[in-house]
């Protein structure tokens, strides 16, 4: 159990890695996270289910270093074993016809993105997804969102590829210009991206779903660590989310409480770095 | 009070022991040894260090033995400890009969004798106690160094063996390996049922794991206590929550349980619902004290899990056990001004009696009768001051205590670099939302028969904080144990 079956580096800290964990293969649903352990005196750390293999047992995550956890994580290779997985956790994002959805992703999100727009298509929507990168060699999962999506744009922010700019201003262009009826917009990826589309689809009054991502700990609604305001009221983004009505969100407190350990990780990050680099 | 008298007459089998009751009501309690309170407060080690073999003796001594058919002491124990006996055993230097005896009903003596509030069960109907001059037989005390005794000298795994009757084949699962399923899973196991604990988390024990901290449980403790279980045949999954990874409804109709046991706590937090009550520095007790405790953020030179270290004045709202627990470990993580802010009096504190003499000790504050209104952050969002009320106490509200109320305008604000609220937890709803066909009550809580711990949903079972809100350790266990009894008669007989 928990064993790294597969592991491929992406580049640019970004690593994806496919995990026995049967159990959870076989429950999850898009949407969904997992709460993971690298070693025995490590971290719970949070991380998006992007895939599942029901007949093989496996998941698939994509995990970005930013950390010490992570960091650690990036160390292991397949064969390696996690201390601990557990999941599925969250509510399972809403499927249903909705007509035309936007599925839009940045960074890591992407991958968490991925198997919404998959069963969203399959559900009959039209899927225009717009995904994002800082360079054309940076973009993530291209083929496969291409797969899971009626329609493919891409922004980068030098232009090497797609449209120049960020995700957020081609979702104007198709809204403003074109005058593309939408009906539902979906955003994963870093909070000022989340934030910059929900001030937008807000003025349009588009339904927007983002996935919130605070500090959590144990992942099923014991902590009351992740917290988020929701309409002015206390959620739990464990147990009442990830997904949240994105004109209700509070983003500025999401982003606070975030960083509210900023100087303990960095810490840690560095201690472990340096060790790291001795040991080498 | 007549009682008393009657029990005080009849010492005639004390005389064989040598000692007269009046000689034995001469012996002072013994308290237990423990770190200086200035020293403690530097480090998670346990606070007192427990009685020596000598000390116990005497302690046993002040045992007078009453005649009656249930000891008194007997009648306030949850699970009906044979007190009497198991003190006798001690005064006769019998540690580990004693122990055995003890085991008979309780399968965590180590962890009851330091965590059960004894002056509000056994402690406080004690005959010796009820009279003036007097303290209580330190029943507690004597509990926790039996067990202690037997850990260091007896033979754990030979007695494991032989407790456990002839294997049965039919298995049933339990959710949550807090104290509910922890003695739901011996009870079972002993009788000879195959057993499964299914835990939310990494590690089982419940509260006792990621709640109670170091100083008061130590984790050797509680994890020599969770080996013997294993030890004994229970299976342990970690890493499933119920609900999410599994459903009841799969445990009983797919992975072949023919019983499932519900003891998955109240564990989801309460807050006040005042505004700043998001900003960085206000935990819920939950948050602060499973980083401590579970994640060991504590000893930070070994764990990842971080947590805020220093600071001036920290202030924790409420005045049960969490609140001692959350508070002492904020002295202990090196804030200095460690307080508790309480909204009634001192009279109507929850907490264990020895929890607050060991707070008091150790200089933690206590404010009595204010009342937060809003947390004041500063540009980072983190907090920086509460405003509080002043309360005076009013007409006795629904559980008999004199509510308190508001006085206008005596607003005041304290600067503070943290906050914890623990005041109280509610129901968790993963496991109830994803079991058709069993009835809550209009908490949330599930509600279960209280001699037979049934549900309304057939061959499902509960016990424990989740089936009566937030109670204690003893309480959990002693659900567990009646809903053992009866799962195992649900199970010969086949009939719901
Ligand atoms: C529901 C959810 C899904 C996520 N999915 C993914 C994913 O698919 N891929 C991915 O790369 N990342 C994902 N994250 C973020 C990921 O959990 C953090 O990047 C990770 O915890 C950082 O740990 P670290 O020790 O490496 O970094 P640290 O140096 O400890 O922290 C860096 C930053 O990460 C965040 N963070 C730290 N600890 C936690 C924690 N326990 N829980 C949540 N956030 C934390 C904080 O904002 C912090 O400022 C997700 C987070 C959530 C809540
Ligand atoms: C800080 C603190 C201090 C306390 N101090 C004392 C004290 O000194 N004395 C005393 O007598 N009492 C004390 N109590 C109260 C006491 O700990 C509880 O009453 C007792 O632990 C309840 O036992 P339980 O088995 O019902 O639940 P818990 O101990 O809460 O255990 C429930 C278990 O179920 C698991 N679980 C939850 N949901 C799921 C799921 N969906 N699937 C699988 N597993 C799940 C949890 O992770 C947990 O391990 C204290 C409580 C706290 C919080
Ligand atoms: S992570 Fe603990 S309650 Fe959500």
């Amino acid at each position: 159990m928990y064993e790294i079956i597969e592991k491929k580096n992406l580049g640019e800290g970004m690593n994806v890695y496919k995990i026995n964990v049967p159990d959870v293969a076989a429950k999850a649903r898009p949407g969904q996270f997992v709460v993971l352990r690298v070693h025995e005196k490590g971290e719970r750390i949070p991380i998006t289910i992007a895939g599942n293999d029901e007949i093989n047992g496996s998941i698939t995550i994509l995990v970005q270093t930013v950390g010490k956890t992570t960091h650690l994580l990036s160390e292991l290779s397949a064969g390696n074993k996690l201390a601990d997985v557990v999941g599925p956790l969250g509510i399972p994002s809403e499927i249903d016809n909705f007509g035309t959805v936007i599925c839009m992703g940045g960074g890591f999100g992407i991958a968490a993105l991925h198997p919404i727009a998959k069963a969203l298509k399959e559900h009959g929507n039209h899927i225009i997804s717009i995904i994002g990168a800082r360079r054309k060699d940076l973009l993530l999962m291209e083929s496969e969102m291409k797969e899971a999506s009626s329609e493919l744009l891409v922004a980068t922010d030098d232009g090497s590829y797609g449209a120049k700019g960020f995700v957020t201003d081609v979702l104007k262009k198709l809204v403003v210009d074109n005058k593309r009826i939408i009906n539902r917009v979906i955003a994963i990826g870093p909070v000022p991206m989340m934030k910059a589309v929900s001030d937008f689809t807000k003025s349009y009054n588009i339904k927007t779903i983002v996935s919130l991502n605070p500090i959590m700990i144990d992942g099923s609604g014991m902590c009351g660590a992740c917290r988020v305001l929701v309409g002015g009221k206390t959620k739990f983004a464990c147990v009442d989310g990830p997904d949240f009505d994105a004109h209700e969100v509070d983003f500025e407190n999401l982003v606070n409480r975030q960083r509210f350990y900023k100087e303990e990780e960095k810490a840690a990050y560095e201690c472990h770095m340096k060790q790291h680099h001795s040991n080498m | 009070m007549e009682n008393i008298n009657k029990n005080l007459q009849s010492d005639a089998t004390v005389k064989e022991g040598k000692l007269s009751t009046k000689e034995r009501l001469q012996i002072k309690r013994h308290e237990m040894p423990m770190q200086d309170p200035q020293e403690r407060i530097k480090n998670f080690n346990e606070v007192p260090f427990g009685y020596s073999p000598e000390e116990a003796i005497e302690e046993a001594k002040r045992c007078i033995q009453c005649k009656s058919e249930v000891p008194e002491c007997v009648k306030g124990c949850p699970v009906n400890i044979d007190i009497l006996g198991f003190i006798n055993l001690i005064e006769k230097g019998d540690f580990l009969a004693a122990a055995k005896k003890i085991k008979e009903t309780n399968s965590l003596p180590a962890i009851c004798g330091r965590v059960c509030p004894q002056e509000d069960q056994c402690e406080k109907l004690c005959v010796i106690g009820r009279r003036k001059d007097t303290p209580s037989v330190a029943i507690g005390n004597l509990e926790r160094f039996v067990a202690d005794y037997k850990a260091k000298y007896g033979n754990l795994h030979f007695e494991v063996n032989s407790f456990i009757n002839p294997g049965k084949n039919k298995k049933v699962a339990i959710v949550g390996g807090g104290p509910a399923g922890l003695a739901t899973a011996g009870d079972l196991r002993k009788m000879g049922y195959g057993v499964t604990i299914y835990e939310a988390l990494h590690e089982i024990g419940g509260v006792l794991m990621y709640g109670i901290p170091e100083f008061r449980l130590p984790k050797d403790i509680l994890l020599r206590e969770l080996q013997i279980l294993k030890d004994m045949g229970v299976e342990v999954i970690t890493n499933a929550v119920v609900g999410k990874t599994v459903t009841v409804d799969e445990l009983l109709n797919k992975k072949g349980y023919s019983a499932v046991f519900i003891g998955t706590g109240a564990g989801t937090p309460k807050f006040l619902n005042i505004p700043g009550e998001e900003l960085n520095g206000v935990y819920s007790a939950n948050e602060f004290l499973t980083r401590v405790n579970l994640m060991r953020a504590y000893n930070k030179n070994e764990y990842d899990t971080p947590i805020k270290s220093c600071g001036n004045t920290f202030v924790v709202f409420g005045a049960g056990n969490t609140a001692m627990d959350a508070v002492r470990t904020a002295l202990r993580l090196g804030y200095h001004d460690a307080r508790i802010f309480y909204r009634r009096s001192r009279k109507e504190m929850t907490a264990r009696l020895e929890e607050i003499h060991h707070a008091e000790q150790e200089g933690v504050k206590f404010d009595f009768l204010v009342n937060p209104v809003r947390f004041i952050g500063d540009e980072n969002q983190n907090v920086k001051q509460v405003e509080c009320l002043k309360m005076e106490l009013g007409e006795p509200d629904e559980s008999g205590r004199r509510r308190p109320v508001p006085i206008k305008g005596s607003e005041f604000t304290t600067d503070i670099e943290g906050a914890v609220i623990a005041i109280g937890t509610n129901a968790n709803p993963i496991v109830p939302q994803s079991t058709p066909g069993m009835e809550l009550n209009k908490w949330g809580y599930i509600i279960a028969n209280e001699e037979t711990g049934k549900t309304t949903k057939k061959g499902v079972f509960a016990g424990g904080d989740i089936v009566t809100g937030a109670a204690t350790v003893i309480l959990a266990m002693g659900a567990g144990k009646k809903a053992a009894a009866s799962i195992d008669e649900y199970l010969k007989i086949g009939i719901w």
